[in-house]
């Protein structure tokens, strides 16, 4: 339960923790110029988008790693956080609040979704929740493709265009940042507030793992009867699992927004949902390194392939058999079952998880 | 009247569709106590498969009916390969896992599926060809065709013998007994593998008849087309109570027809102008002037009624209608 | 008997028909050990569970100290003090055993969201108070050497006695166990007899289930007997031992 220190293989000194913190600051700092001037900006893009998924993946995992319930509409939540954004920072509306008061009602408001979807069926058997989670995300989805008539809301299918750009300490991320004449461009900007978000995101999940509440969850995910016998009144931690949970996919939406500056109910259908539940299950259910990890593979990867998969296939074959999203797709669903046969604990499980899936592999 | 009697109509063919769908999770449900997940995406390959048969022999000549046997001939056979390639790849390892492991390896199956079935037929959508005559009958003032017709009455032949096979054979009793305790039936001599294995080929053959039935209601068919259409039979499964194969056709047919009662009022029951009409007096004729005269929600919504239904059920009747209320035990 | 801890009254409870419980009423008084016995299926369990909160009573309330329970809420049942064990233990299998009896500190402590994030003084002083107290438990109980080992890998004596230093963590008045000694051997139960006898002495009431008849006989005040849900006797050890109804139940059909 010492997530932190799992992350090293002994204790070290602090003069040296703190050495290595810094260096894995200024690694971390540097990674944007190192790929945009030998990959191009597009993959500092890429980048960006990784970040606001391990966010994404984070928040997810206090939902599913943590506290065991198995959400499959979880992107709903990252749709409420974008269009909030989106409705009140855009002309669609007339309205451009800042970024400073956005994301933390976004985030109020996902969790208020959050517990209204967990109200009526937490007290349910694990898989009635993911399918009714599976139906909200749809329903999230059906809405905004409709609200736009009688009185237009949502914009339909075309989406909401032309969102303002998120603005830090009033220098607006969509411009260059000039330091001492050297212009920082604009991708990078992003990509060191999301960067900055996600690491706060880790800490908050780091620190709640090993609490009060963090043992209530995994109590919960361990033996429900047995946590309500220590006294925990299960159904409000799991509701607080789930509007935990979905505040972080608020904020990661609202950034989203920000960042693209369009929405469109595209965004939010259910491969996503089911994109984010891949990274905490191939990175390691309830195991925040590998979560992460897993998030940055996955968003990662699948661009990798885009660029690898025409010429790997005319090599082969002599033409494109699979276009990419469909290599994708099907990469995806393989991940899934073959991580769940052969690595059910994840590419990078916690000490105690791997012990778990080793004892019940056995057939106990 | 008309348009009420007609919806009826439609949802009653909707749901005998739904309740074939619906016996394939609850006979998993009530044998493993797990949702297979994938089997909508069985459906779709049902649909898909035999649409292709179907379209290959559209123009030979053959008489329509014999054309759809045909299609249904090929898509049964698939549809049970499928049942039983899922069971072994994403259930049999992972009897003894972890709860969630076996639903994450369902999803991989169903994206897997619906991937395959996008390479190999495409993204766009298939016309059912016009092999079956189409021509409406009036039966109390609603139109029925023959497609509709055949479809309740094949979808109540088929629900009948399942009926049979279940409470009558010997495999039947080896499924109730395997689903009452698989241990404890094992020991008796029954093979749970097999029974488990066969109650998956048997939701198939299911699903494979249900996939023709819906392609050919609604003329068409794509590979996207098992998700909702799963969402929505388990939401029927579970209204008639999940593990009951009665409660399975009773929650198919209700849920087929509040959907299509759904679909056909709600376009009035959010409009104003029906309200002032209909209520004594003209209450609310003001709001009527100032929105219109329509509905703030469409049939587009449809789709959003299985949702609601399920909810309804899981708060006030987790047990569904026709399920026994099951205590944790302690 | 002493002061009155526990009185349940007229308690029933039937499932689908089934009469598992009909008009139960009985007292515990403070510092007790008081057994439940009863033939397979007497309701014993059944009566564990509405007392602590997972099965509602059709009919019936229970007061501690005076004070009614709010049954068919577990978590408030073990605020008000009463803590169980289970028959099949009930560990949380992939915690460790310090774990394990820091959440049944849970109701014994306040550190929320806000609190854990900030890591404030209040909250990290709550922490180091719950891992102290939990040693001190695990002590009591004798394993605190392996307080580090997942629950799910000590040997069957020590789960029993970890599920035990659990439920003492939240402080329970009355402390419930149902059948600790199933599955023990000889020694094991020596060694649980003197525990529960400890428990006594530092003055928790104790109520147990138990099909060992020379443990209940050997350790409990007074002993109620459950047959088809009916209390059908209730005494010291040594007068229900010569119940004739008492006999009659266990040895199923009258004596004639």
């Amino acid at each position: 339960m010492k997530p932190l220190a799992n992350l090293l293989p002994h204790p070290l000194p602090p003069a040296a923790a703190y050495g290595g913190a810094a260096l894995a600051a200024l690694a971390l700092a540097a990674v944007p110029f190192v790929l945009g001037m030998n990959f191009g900006n597009s993959w500092v893009r890429i980048v960006d988008f990784a970040l606001l998924y391990a966010m994404l993946a984070l928040g997810l995992n206090i939902v599913v790693g943590f506290a065991g319930l198995l959400d499959l509409g979880y992107i709903a939540f990252y749709a409420v956080g974008a269009y909030l954004y989106a409705l009140l920072a855009s002309p669609q509306f007339g309205l451009h609040w800042p970024l400073w008061a956005i994301l933390p009602l976004g985030a109020t408001c996902a969790a208020a979704f959050g517990v209204l979807l967990g109200a009526p069926t937490l007290r349910l058997r694990g898989d009635y929740l993911a399918i009714v989670t599976l139906g909200f995300g749809e329903i999230i989805r059906i809405f905004l493709n409709n609200l736009n008539a009688p009185v237009n809301i949502t914009n339909g299918p075309q989406g909401i265009a032309n969102i303002d750009s998120m603005s830090v300490a009033g220098h607006a991320l969509e411009k260059p940042l000039v330091v001492f004449g050297f212009p920082i461009p604009s991708l990078y900007l992003f990509y060191y507030l999301f960067l900055a978000l996600a690491v706060l995101t880790m800490f908050i999940c780091i620190r709640l793992e090993d609490s009060r509440i963090g043992r209530a969850w995994v109590a919960i995910r361990e033996d429900e009867i047995a946590a309500k016998a220590c006294g925990i009144n299960t159904r409000n931690i799991k509701l607080l699992a789930f509007a935990m949970g979905a505040s972080f996919g608020g904020v990661a939406g609202g950034l989203f927004a920000g960042f693209q500056q369009f929405v469109s109910p595209e965004s939010f259908g259910l491969l996503e949902s089911i994109m984010v539940l891949c990274m905490v299950v191939l990175g390691g259910m309830g195991h925040i390194p590998g979560v992460v990890l897993g998030a940055l593979l996955l968003a990662i990867l699948p661009e990798a392939l885009r660029y690898a998969a025409r010429p790997a296939q005319m090599w082969l074959f002599g033409r494109m058999l699979l276009d990419p999203e469909a290599l994708r797709m099907l990469l995806f669903g393989g991940a899934l079952i073959a991580v769940m046969l052969f690595r059910p604990a994840g590419l990078w499980p916690s000490a105690v998880r791997r012990r778990e899936f080793a004892a019940s592999g056995n057939g106990t | 009247m008309d348009i009420f009697i007609q919806q009826i109509v439609n949802g009653l063919v909707l749901g005998s569709i739904y309740a074939l769908v619906a016996l394939g999770y609850t006979m998993v449900y009530g044998i493993m106590g797990l949702i297979n997940f994938a089997h909508g995406e069985v459906v779709m390959i049902g649909a898909l498969t035999a649409l292709s048969v179907i379209n290959k022999l559209a123009g030979s000549g053959l008489p329509g009916p014999v054309v759809v046997l045909a299609g249904l001939a090929v898509a049964v056979p698939v549809c049970m390969a499928t049942g039983f390639i899922i069971e072994r790849i994403a259930y049999r390892p992972l009897r003894h896992a972890p709860r969630l492991a076996p639903l994450i390896t369902a999803i991989g199956v169903s994206i897997l599926l619906q991937q395959v079935a996008m390479l190999f037929w495409g993204r766009n959508y298939h016309t059912f060809p016009a092999v079956l005559p189409s021509a409406p009958h009036q039966i109390f003032g609603a139109a029925l065709t023959d497609v509709q017709i055949i479809i309740v009455l094949l979808a109540a032949a088929t629900m009948s013998g399942l009926w049979l096979l279940v409470n009558r054979t010997r495999l039947g009793r080896a499924m109730r007994a395997t689903s009452e305790h698989p241990a404890i039936a094992s020991l008796m001599g029954v093979d749970v593998n097999r029974i488990i294995a066969f109650t998956f080929v048997l939701g198939s053959a299911l699903a494979a008849l249900a996939g023709v039935m819906v392609s050919a209601n609604y003329s068409t068919a794509h590979y996207h087309m098992g998700f909702l259409l799963g969402l929505k039979a388990f939401t029927a499964a579970v209204l008639g109570g999940i593990g009951n194969l009665g409660g399975a056709m009773l929650g198919g047919v209700l849920l087929g027809i509040i959907e299509s009662l759904g679909a056909g009022y709600i376009g009035d029951l959010t409009n104003f102008c029906w309200w002032s009409n209909h209520l004594p007096g003209g209450t609310g004729a003001g709001l009527c002037e100032q929105f219109g005269d329509r509905g703030f929600l469409g049939s587009n919504y449809k789709d959003i009624f299985a949702f609601f239904v399920l909810i309804l059920v899981l708060v006030f009747r987790p047990s569904g209608l026709m399920g026994e209320k099951v205590a944790e035990r302690a | 008997m002493s002061e009155v801890l526990l009185a349940a009254n007229g308690i029933s409870k039937n499932f689908g028909g089934v009469r598992a419980l009909a008009n139960v009423s009985l007292t515990i008084g403070k510092g007790e050990i008081y057994g439940l016995i009863g033939p397979n299926g007497a309701g014993k369990t059944t009566f564990f569970n509405v007392l602590t909160g997972l099965y509602t009573a059709d009919a019936g309330s229970v007061t501690l100290s005076g004070r009614a329970l709010n049954l068919g809420q577990p978590h408030e049942v073990v605020r008000a003090g009463i803590a169980r064990t289970f028959q099949n233990i009930r560990l949380f299998a992939n915690m460790t055993a310090l774990e394990n009896v820091m959440v049944g500190r849970h109701t014994k402590s306040r550190a929320g969201v806000w609190g854990a994030v900030t890591a404030s003084r209040a909250t990290r002083a709550e922490e180091a108070a719950i891992v102290a107290r939990a040693h001190t438990l695990l002590k009591y109980v004798g394993i605190d050497a392996r307080a580090n080992d997942l629950a799910r890998n000590l040997p069957y004596g020590d789960q029993r006695r970890l599920e035990i230093a659990r439920a003492l963590a939240t402080e329970p008045g009355l402390l419930a166990l149902d059948e600790p000694a199933a599955g023990m051997n000889a020694s094991e139960t020596a060694a649980l007899r003197e525990l529960i006898a400890g428990l006594r002495s530092d003055g928790i009431t104790i109520l147990l289930i138990e099909h060992d008849v020379k443990l209940v006989m050997g350790l409990c005040d007074r002993v109620a007997v459950l047959d088809y849900g009916e209390k059908i006797a209730e005494a010291t050890p040594e007068a229900v031992q010569r119940d004739p109804r008492v006999i009659e139940a266990y040895l199923g059909g009258p004596v004639e």
